[in-house]
């Protein structure tokens, strides 16, 4: 059950490692069912409907129902998966997340599909920018957001194997398979540092891992050492990891995601309690205008270009 | 003895006709060129937007805040390409605007935005919000005793959110008969057909259990819908929903029915098929 295979160019599409890994973990266990929201295709999960029809429920475009169903199948002994557009699973159903999956502390894994601006010229009813904001103030629902085609699949398993709520966010944003050592493993709660560097720390993750680190490429050919770190999962928070971020002097955060409350929030939150180092947090201003996803990334620094000027700019203000 | 309004009406289905015509193929090619959009949601929905705005409802485009017009809410917010192509048709704002459907910076979003555009009267996408909105538009008319009307127009899929049953009840508790729904009842979701997601049927049962006077028309008749649209509702003190029988691609035979059209985008021959046909 590894990653799907890639759609073009060495490029993947995160949505096809969620479908094959659901798949492989629902024939070895009979309590896994899928719950959707006509949301079949754009989760993939057409494969899934084919193989065990009887294990998908489809509500209809209702999302509170959808979320408050899962909460119910949990409490009959299933491990449901509910997975719709990572918009409406998290922002139309906020309470039935808050009060059904993580006050209740149910076993219910949620799965935020094309998150960040994936639906790009559909707008900000569609963007998923406000996601982590919301649901990193439910302290005990773990939220994972997975870099690429590998750790979409890992962030499943994982999910599955833990006993309580979970969200993982998974984009459909074209992403490259991330180098790492041999034997590299996922563990919810744990980041993982891509690149070694004593100047300043990148913490980015989901699609903007892959950025951060040809950011640090072009950082390193100026003579400057930056370490890049994918914090996929964003509660609970690798603290250890933040603290030796702190210890190079500077730290730039970037996230597909308002630079409100997200991953920038949850470090800077961390750094500002224990040793505060200049910081940037990257990521979208709020509503934004029409635009496709790349023209969105690149329209707010969201790229190479613009992860590295942020870098050099915040270095700049080391004591 | 036929009323002295029929000849007048013959030329008003005809002119609907003729506007309907152009939203499908105005629409049809803004959604070729931004190779985006809902083509099969535009299509089912074209007669009514056609009919409410060229035959029923009373506006001055170039006042578009006049508190006095009849308001609009297109709860299927995904059908942009035909309400779109219906708000610069009644002049709202140039028809060369439409080219710049989902270009960067357009002003012309995948779903409306009322801050963009005049004639939008709230921002729509997430479905299950515009009968909430136009409640709160109708109550706020009957608040002032005014006689403006509010229209509505929701997908059948949609009509799955419960924020719609919700406001239902407060549009019948309040006896709104300012305010019609219109459910384009075209029977196929995003996925598959309503039938076989979560039923709808028998769906007048329901509007009317919840208080609602109901009539069901043939949502492509731009006859039946001006009929039923431009009624007066006064004196009948409930919120009128009418249930517009209609298809997902209507007008261009491979689309017809077919749910792979919900959001699929026409290659050029499929395009140029489609214009050959839409005449
Ligand atoms: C709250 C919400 N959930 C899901 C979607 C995604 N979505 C867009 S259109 C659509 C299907 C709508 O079907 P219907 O209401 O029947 O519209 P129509 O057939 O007229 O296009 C879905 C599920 C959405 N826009 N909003
Ligand atoms: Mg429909």
């Amino acid at each position: 059950m590894s990653a799907a295979a890639p759609k073009k160019d060495g490029l993947y599409d995160c949505r096809d490692s969620f479908a094959a890994t659901i798949e492989a973990l629902a024939e070895a266990d009979s309590r896994i069912v899928t719950v959707v929201s006509d949301s079949v295709g754009s989760s993939k999960l057409g494969g899934f409907r084919n193989k065990f029809p009887d294990r998908m429920v489809n509500v209809g475009i209702a999302e509170q129902t959808l979320v408050a169903v899962g909460a119910g199948l949990a409490n009959g002994g299933k491990v449901p998966f509910v997975s719709a557009a990572s918009c409406f699973i998290t922002g139309r159903a906020l309470e039935q997340v808050k009060a059904d999956i993580a006050y209740s502390n149910v076993n219910v894994k949620l799965i935020g599909q094309s998150s960040g601006v994936a639906y790009g010229e559909l707008g900000p009813t569609h963007h998923s920018i406000e996601d982590l904001a919301w649901l990193r103030l439910f302290n005990n629902l773990k939220l994972i957001v997975p870099a690429d085609p590998w750790q979409t699949a890992e962030a499943i398993k994982a999910a599955a194997a833990y006993d309580g709520p979970v969200f993982v966010r998974v984009s459909r944003m074209a992403v490259p398979a991330l180098e790492r050592p041999e034997g590299a493993k996922f563990e919810i709660g744990v980041a993982e540092t891509l690149l070694e560097g004593t100047d300043v720390t990148i913490i980015a993750n989901g699609t903007m891992v892959h950025r951060a680190i040809a950011a640090a490429r072009t950082l390193a050919a100026e003579g400057v050492s930056a370490r890049v770190v994918n914090m996929a999962t964003v509660n609970p928070l690798d603290e250890a990891v933040i603290a030796a971020a702190a210890e190079t002097g500077a730290i730039v955060t970037v996230e597909e995601h308002s630079v409100r409350g997200g991953l920038g929030g949850a470090v800077a939150e961390v750094v500002i309690s224990t040793n505060p180092v200049p910081m940037r947090i990257l990521g979208f201003p709020g509503f934004v205008p029409t635009g496709s996803a790349e023209w969105l990334f690149d329209n707010f620094g969201l790229n190479e270009p613009g992860i590295a000027d942020a870098v050099r700019q915040t270095i700049a203000r080391k004591k | 003895m036929p009323s002295p309004a029929t000849p007048l009406q013959n030329d008003l289905t005809g002119e609907i006709a003729a506007q309907a015509l152009w939203i499908r193929r105005r629409s049809f090619q803004m959604v070729y060129e931004a190779q985006q959009g809902h083509p099969g949601g535009d299509f089912s929905a074209a007669d009514i937007l056609a009919t409410l705005y060229f035959g029923v409802m009373r506006y001055d485009a170039k006042k578009p805040r006049d508190p006095g017009r009849d308001r609009f809410v297109m709860s299927k917010g995904h059908c942009t390409g035909a309400f779109y192509a219906v708000l610069a048709r009644a002049g709202y704002f140039p028809e060369a605007d439409l080219s710049t459907y989902m270009e960067p910076l357009s002003k012309l979003n995948g779903h409306p935005n009322r801050n963009y555009l005049p004639g939008v009267e709230t921002n729509t996408g997430p479905l299950g919000h515009g009968l909430p909105v136009a409640t709160g538009i109708a109550i706020a008319g009957q608040l002032d005793k005014a006689d403006f009307r509010t229209f509505v127009l929701t997908g059948d899929g949609e009509l799955q959110e419960g924020s719609n049953w919700e406001s239902a009840l407060t549009a019948a508790h309040r006896k709104l008969e300012n305010l019609t729904l219109i459910v384009d009842r075209n029977r196929l979701q995003q996925g598959a057909r309503t039938e076989d997601t979560a039923s709808l049927d028998p769906l007048d049962d329901k509007w009317r259990a919840f208080g609602w006077h109901v009539e069901t028309v043939d949502g492509h008749d731009h006859a039946q819908l001006f009929d039923v649209l431009s009624a007066s509702p006064k004196g009948r003190g409930k919120p009128l929903c009418v249930i517009a029988n209609t298809f997902k691609g209507k007008g261009v035979s491979f689309m017809h029915d077919n749910v792979s059209w919900h959001h699929g985008v026409p290659s050029k021959e499929q395009y140029e098929l489609a214009m050959q046909e839409l005449v």
